[in-house]
């Protein structure tokens, strides 16, 4: 995919020159998932695997839902199932498709030390690149919400694509193709956010006063959203409140190399002057002479 | 007419000596790799992002293996005392060449010994936080906010590691006639004389 559409590639992962700025035009397009219309049917988990030909192990029951019980290298998305009390005496099932949220400043591709293995397209999509992919697992340390997965067996991180290779030629993800209920919709990241608040306002007429799109900021907004019942409490469904890439991945990627760079570079000239300007500790002549007596 | 000389390392030590500054050089280069993308070209040494990902542990295990050979030895000679104390006071002025007026030192200055404990403990810190994350086989083992401080860490130490040898190089090539206590483990007494006044009285001593 990287060859088809590396005009699209607007980021790129350990790349310190341009990538292509001419491609303006391309609208940002997101997914929206409204938790209050899933049913928890696991057809989106089945249209992933379809589409993306990714066959799981078979697990082990872990006594509830959940199964796989969590993201895994060949489960990109995954239905996550919550028994909650928002209020005391208030039981409440929510059930949350989890999965990359495509961040518009995406933590995995700071972290990345491999050119090219992570991009962002310029419809917002975040896709790894696995054929540049050097199995370091930096990504995972980058990411607010615990996505990707490294296989066993080849050392490459996966994740949720957004079905770039669907989207690149005009189609909807699988996931939203076949949600039955049409808890999954898809389209420009405009059109996202304005469906979205309005569910949400649907939603608090019916009783949900704190629903509402999660959409975080502190990741720049992200191209794959959810409206939720309670998007004050984002954490009732294992959502960081309020994600950010970790401080210690900023500083370590931020400030840090350019500064450790010039240093280690700085050491070495400021050597190469120091000899020039002070020259070298010799031994002196008399010692010399006073050490060459016969044996 | 010969040139007297003093035995400075033995041959085991020398030869210690080199293969950490050899695994240093392989794991400080993969390494670097990672560091920051304009010296990920480095990979290519090692015959690319994943090799140079899966070697880079294994070299670096090994230069700290290396080292813990050299540590248990030369220790003893690289704590501070007060001759050091006494010495740092005037570094500035061995930095301007003035050898003549530095106090006396033994087998090792205050410069050497700070680089030794910048090497210790920077090593200490990368086999540490580098076993952490080791991937495929420790990584998992470990909390994920515990391995953002470990990359950090790693990264930090292997600066200061890096900061510590590139001193320790430029100072065996400043001070003429030390790089062949290393090369043939001998230095002219001269140079001991000069550089070393008490280690070469411990070492001239009944003569």
């Amino acid at each position: 995919m990287s060859s088809l559409q590396s005009l699209d590639v607007v980021a790129r992962s350990a790349t310190t020159t341009p990538t292509p700025q001419v491609r303006t035009s391309a609208p940002a397009l997101a997914k929206l998932i409204d938790e209050s219309k899933c049913i928890g049917c696991k057809a989106c988990q089945v249209a992933c695997m379809n589409w993306n030909d990714l066959r799981d192990d078979v697990g082990t029951n872990i006594g509830v839902y959940d199964n796989p019980s969590d993201l895994t290298p060949t489960s990109w998305t995954v239905m996550k199932f919550f028994e909650v009390e928002p209020e005391a005496g208030s039981l409440e099932w929510l059930i949350r498709k989890d999965g990359c949220m495509h961040c518009e400043d995406p933590g995995c591709l700071k972290a990345c030390p491999a050119p090219g293995a992570i991009v962002k397209y310029s419809n917002g999509i975040v896709d790894f690149i696995s054929e540049n992919c050097i199995g370091c697992g930096y990504c995972v340390k980058g990411c607010p919400f615990d996505v990707p997965r490294i296989s066993q067996k080849d050392n490459k991180a996966y994740k949720c694509t957004l079905c770039s290779d669907r989207v690149g030629v005009g189609l909807e993800p699988a996931c939203v193709k076949t949600c039955p209920t049409g808890a999954i919709s898809f389209g420009t990241k405009d059109d996202m956010v304005a469906y979205g608040e309005k569910r949400s306002d649907e939603l608090k007429e019916r009783g949900f006063q704190n629903a509402g799109l999660y959409n975080p900021q502190g990741v720049g907004g992200t191209h794959v959203m959810y409206v939720l019942k309670h998007a004050d409490r984002p954490e009732l469904e294992d959502l960081p409140r309020d994600p950010t890439i970790n401080p210690m991945v900023s500083l370590w990627k931020g400030v840090a190399k350019p500064l450790a760079v010039a240093a280690m570079l700085g050491a070495v000239v400021a050597g190469f002057f120091h000899y020039m300007k002070v020259g070298p500790i010799e031994e002196k002549e008399v010692d010399k002479s006073d050490e060459k007596e016969g044996v | 007419m010969k040139t007297r000389m003093l035995q400075r390392y033995r041959d085991g030590d020398r030869m210690n000596h080199w293969f950490i500054a050899l695994m240093f050089f392989l794991a400080g280069l993969s390494g670097l790799a990672f560091f920051h993308p304009s010296l990920f070209f480095l990979s290519h040494l090692f015959g690319g992002g994943s090799w140079a990902r899966i070697l880079h542990p294994f070299m670096g295990l090994l230069m700290v293996l290396g080292f813990l050979g050299l540590f248990f030895k030369l220790w003893r000679d690289n704590l501070v005392n007060d001759q050091d104390r006494e010495w740092r006071k005037h570094a500035g002025r061995m930095l301007k060449g003035d050898k003549a007026g530095m106090p006396p030192v033994g087998k090792y200055n205050y410069g050497q010994k700070m680089v030794f404990w910048a090497m210790a403990v920077s090593l200490l810190v990368l086999i540490v936080t580098g076993f952490m994350f080791w991937r495929p086989w420790f990584a998992p083992f470990f909390p994920i906010n515990l391995l953002r401080v470990a990359v950090l860490l790693h990264s930090v130490a292997a600066v200061v590691l890096i900061a510590a040898v590139i001193m320790h190089v430029y100072a065996a090539i400043w001070v003429k006639g030390t790089v062949r206590a290393m090369t043939r483990g001998t230095v002219t007494e001269g140079w001991a004389r000069m550089n070393h006044p008490l280690w070469h009285d411990e070492m001239t001593k009944g003569r």
